[in-house]
């Protein structure tokens, strides 16, 4: 009747996880209860689950990231004091639990933070940048993140029922063969990403249609902002990349569930295809990654420094041929595996070239600070802390391209220390960066100055007394996933390092406070004209947050740097050009295909993962009904009537003509 | 498309790499373009899930584990019948959407039902030939190359057994609303993947059977 499933799922004997899923319930019960009791459910339906508003699902893909974040975060901390006392000794955390706590912490910062981080961010800002209502498909947007959503449901829900994936975060074959893995931990693993991978390839499918299909008047490609450019890139890279997770673990599934044979050690199977097809989407996933926040880092810039982006058109054609090269390198990530000396030089060779595109931005950046009047704003501070992090990190990069090195330093805590150089350095501040340099348009008001600064700081010191004794303990020989050890050596660099792990908890709690005290202060730091950075591209332009429409009449674009134009121009003519022709605005209707579709697929992926089948069969049927039932419905759009449209729009151009009139007569 | 000469001045002057003429991007594309282009970019992925597993099948083709091998199971005829009936099949849905371009609805079921009696030939064939194969101990865990072969194979057959569910879907929702935009535009995709799967086909019967029958 219910599978695999028993009372012996929910582990009892295993007091950490056990208490860390009591007060994750909790709490979330707390919250719904609260949500409940003080009423707010019918709002939260109406204007945000059921919403398919492209920055509503945006903000709550970065509130899943964030969440997600705290998650991932209690990991990493669980694992650096347990490598800081594990010397001779058993630590804290036995192995298998050990095991599970690396490869969740691996699974989760990837696919569920940086991921929903990312793509909530494009998802907000995109469309306003290129001057449009929506996304192209916005309902299959929703649906999208509810899928996302239930990927992170599941990985959480292995916590406390059954257990998670003891594999490292690419689960490889045979270790994730059920000859060696019997138990469900890799099946939930397998399963969430299959759920979350549909929500993320329709993600990207959704972005490349909007920026190739949508963009407003004048937007000629060569005007896009950087960031819509990285957006393009960083979505292509999801639409054919993306598929091949897809088929990878489809196939490890089959040789789970059914018996094949695709890497298993009888009957012909070869764990080399495992390795080649999870890289061939592996590699250009940190690129993905870390494409769009060299997009955010452009956009913050240039608006900092008071300058248009410097080198415009290198810097299109450094993030195209990062979006193709970074197709041609997987083999570096097992250089040691037999490919013979040939193969990889070529391999290394081509991992190397990847530097040179990520250099030109590199050296566009500073040229862009040089000779500009620079703001040192925190996302300002993140950008400058970022191309310091981040040069070093490509450069241990180049470093294990070069296969020789590599054979010293795979597997090594030196790898480790690489990426995460390179994720923490060039993702996470690319985020945090976008966070605070767009918070205000998403909600209306600045984030605390002081408390984000804090925040930076906290971060980037504690990042550099964290990961640079990694590199020291792998060049001393220190392999990676090590639940404990008996060199002595290698014993102060992992105290230094749970150190480093101490101040980058404290900005995390910086981070928190900021939130709260912005919250609290949110009227005087509120940002009445829509453009409190003085920017230069047509997120700008709208007011903040702006209307379920984005922009009252469509802009019409004639050249780079959209609305800094328009601002120039608009102080030339003191707005004497006539009152705009308001229209009737058709929006897509709200609909609930997303929440529901990710209902049926929990309960789907729960099945599957516990050879439930009935209930398998039951998630199904739901899920296909639910298309069909959205299919059915007549009326997919409503309309706003023009003079709404005016009284929104005059009020808000009201107050940017006091401030430009201000700023005009200093 | 509207093309705007902007010779050196103008409202040109804001682009600083500018050379003279300016192609202005006229706006937003109409609905019907947007769809089908969404829809051919999934296309495109679903056809790169479908390398990986073609790549599969191709470094484990010798992978018999000394079981049968591709020539002494693959049965040519069927597989040519197969390859008629998907064939036909992908003709007769070009006519259901001519006949939905024309709004002729009596033409369009006809097609429409056609096509997906053709797609029921040949998933019972297939199913005919995996059942056959199965019974005589050559299933998907047989050898990593028939595991290969099943998966890839079968693959193609679920994308197949979608594409009815959706073609009967798309009958019915012209029967109840007829050929409204909306409905135009799903019958656009579902014709795209259609047609799709015909490609795929047409590679797998390449591939899989005739390659994969060399002794
Ligand atoms: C110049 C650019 C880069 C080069 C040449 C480079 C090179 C490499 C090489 C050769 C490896 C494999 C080493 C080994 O396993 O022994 C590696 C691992 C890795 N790199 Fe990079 N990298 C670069 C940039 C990046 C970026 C930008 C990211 C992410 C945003 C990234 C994320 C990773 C990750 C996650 C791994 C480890 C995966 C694992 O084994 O679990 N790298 N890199
Ligand atoms: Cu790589």
């Amino acid at each position: 009747m219910l599978g695999k499933l028993t009372w012996s799922a929910i582990p009892f004997d295993q007091p950490i996880p056990l208490v860390a899923g009591g007060v994750v319930i909790v709490a979330l019960l707390a919250v719904l209860i609260w949500v409940v009791v003080k009423g707010h459910l019918p709002y939260l339906w109406r204007e945000w689950i059921t919403s398919v508003d492209h920055k509503r699902i945006g903000v709550m893909y970065v509130l899943l990231a964030s969440v997600m974040f705290l998650r991932g975060g209690s990991d990493a901390i669980l694992m650096r004091i347990q490598q800081a006392i594990a010397y001779q000794s058993q630590g804290y955390l036995p192995p298998e639990h050990y095991n599970q706590i690396f490869s969740a912490h691996g699974t989760i910062m990837i696919f569920f933070v940086a991921m929903p981080f990312v793509i909530g961010l494009m998802n907000l800002v995109v469309p306003l940048q290129l001057g449009v209502r929506d996304v192209a498909f916005p309902t299959l947007n929703s649906v999208g993140f509810w899928l996302t959503a239930t990927g992170a449901l599941l990985v959480n829900l292995s916590l406390v029922i059954g257990e998670f994936a003891r594999t490292g975060w690419l689960a490889f074959p045979p270790l994730s063969g059920l000859v060696y893995s019997p138990g469900v931990g890799v099946d939930y693993y397998a399963w969430s990403l299959q759920i979350s991978g549909v929500g993320t390839l329709v993600a990207g499918i959704n972005l490349v249609t909007t920026v190739l299909k949508l963009r407003t008047r004048g937007m000629n490609y060569l005007r896009m902002p950087m960031f819509c450019w990285t957006t393009l890139a960083s979505s292509l890279l999801m639409v054919a990349a993306f598929p091949i997770l897809t088929a990878t673990l489809a196939m490890l599934l089959l040789d789970r569930y059914l018996g094949f044979h695709f890497f298993t050690n009888e009957a012909g199977g070869n764990v080399m295809i495992f390795m080649n097809l999870i890289w061939a989407w592996g590699h250009p996933e940190v690129y993905i990654l870390v494409l769009p926040a060299f997009g955010i880092f452009s956009e913050v810039v240039s608006t900092f420094s008071g300058k248009p982006l410097f080198g415009y058109r290198s810097m299109v054609l450094a993030t195209m041929a990062i979006c193709v090269i970074s197709f041609m390198v997987w083999l570096h990530h097992f250089f040691t595996m037999g490919a013979g000396p040939d193969v990889n030089a070529i391999f290394g060779i081509a991992s190397m070239i990847i530097a040179i595109p990520t250099g030109v931005k590199i050296y566009n950046w500073l040229f862009t600070m040089y000779g500009g009047r620079i703001r040192f704003t925190t996302p300002m501070l993140w950008s400058v802390g970022f191309m310091v992090t981040f040069i070093i990190g490509g450069l241990t990069g180049v470093l294990v391209a070069v296969p020789p090195a590599d054979f010293i330093l795979h597997n090594s805590m030196f790898l480790v220390a690489h990426f995460h150089n390179v994720i923490i350095g060039g993702v996470l501040f690319g985020a945090f960066a976008g966070f605070t340099y767009w918070f205000p348009k998403a909600f209306g008001f600045r984030l605390d100055e002081r408390w984000g600064k804090a925040a930076f700081w906290c971060t980037f010191i504690g990042f550099y007394v964290t990961f640079i004794p990694l590199y020291a303990a792998g060049m001393l020989g220190m392999t990676r996933r090590m639940q404990h050890y008996d060199v002595a050596v290698w014993r102060p660099w992992m105290i230094v390092a749970v150190i480093g792990m101490a101040i980058l908890t404290m900005a995390v709690v910086c981070q928190v406070v900021q939130l709260v005290v912005s919250i609290r202060n949110r009227e005087s730091l509120r940002d009445r004209t829509g453009d409190p950075w003085d920017g230069r591209s047509l997120e700008w332009a709208t007011s903040s947050p702006p209307p379920v429409f984005n922009f009252a009449i469509s802009p019409d674009v004639r050249g780079e740097d959209a609305y800094w134009e328009m601002k120039a121009k608009a102080r030339q003519q003191q707005f004497a050009h006539a009152q705009p022709e308001y229209q009737d605005i058709e929006m897509p209707r709200n609909s609930p295909t997303g929440f529901v579709c990710a209902f049926f697929a929990s309960i789907m992926g729960f099945a599957l993962i516990w050879h439930i089948w009935w209930m398998v069969i039951l998630g199904l049927i739901g899920a296909w009904a639910t298309f069909v039932v959205f299919a059915w419905r007549d009326h997919d759009e409503y309309v706003i009537p023009a003079a709404d449209v005016a009284r929104i729009d005059r009020a808000n151009i009201e107050e940017r003509r006091n401030l430009v009139s201000l700023a005009g007569s200093v | 498309m509207a093309i705007a000469a902007t010779a050196g001045h103008g409202h040109g002057h804001g682009d600083p790499h500018h050379i003279g003429l300016v192609i202005e991007h006229p706006g937003p594309a109409p609905k019907r373009v947007v769809t089908g282009f969404g829809f051919w970019i999934f296309l495109l992925s679903d056809i790169v899930m479908f390398s990986c597993f073609f790549a599969a099948y191709a470094v484990l083709l010798g992978q018999t584990a000394d079981g049968p091998k591709g020539a002494e199971l693959f049965d040519q005829r069927n597989v040519a019948i197969e390859t008629v009936c998907l064939l036909l099949s992908s003709f007769t849905c070009g006519m259901a959407s001519i006949a939905a371009d024309v709004r002729n609805r009596l033409w369009f079921y006809l097609a429409m039902a056609a096509t997906g009696v053709l797609g029921l030939i040949f998933l019972a064939l297939e199913f005919r030939e995996f059942a056959a194969l199965v019974a005589r101990g050559a299933g998907p865990t047989r050898s990593a190359f028939l595991t290969a072969f099943f998966t890839l194979v079968g693959c193609h057959g679920l994308h197949v057994t979608a594409g009815i569910l959706w073609l009967l879907t798309m009958m019915a929702q012209v029967f109840a609303k007829g050929f409204r935009a909306d409905i135009m535009r799903r019958l656009l995709c579902f014709a795209l993947f259609w047609h799709a799967l015909d490609i795929i086909w047409v590679a797998v019967f390449s591939v899989v059977y005739l390659l994969g029958s060399t002794p």
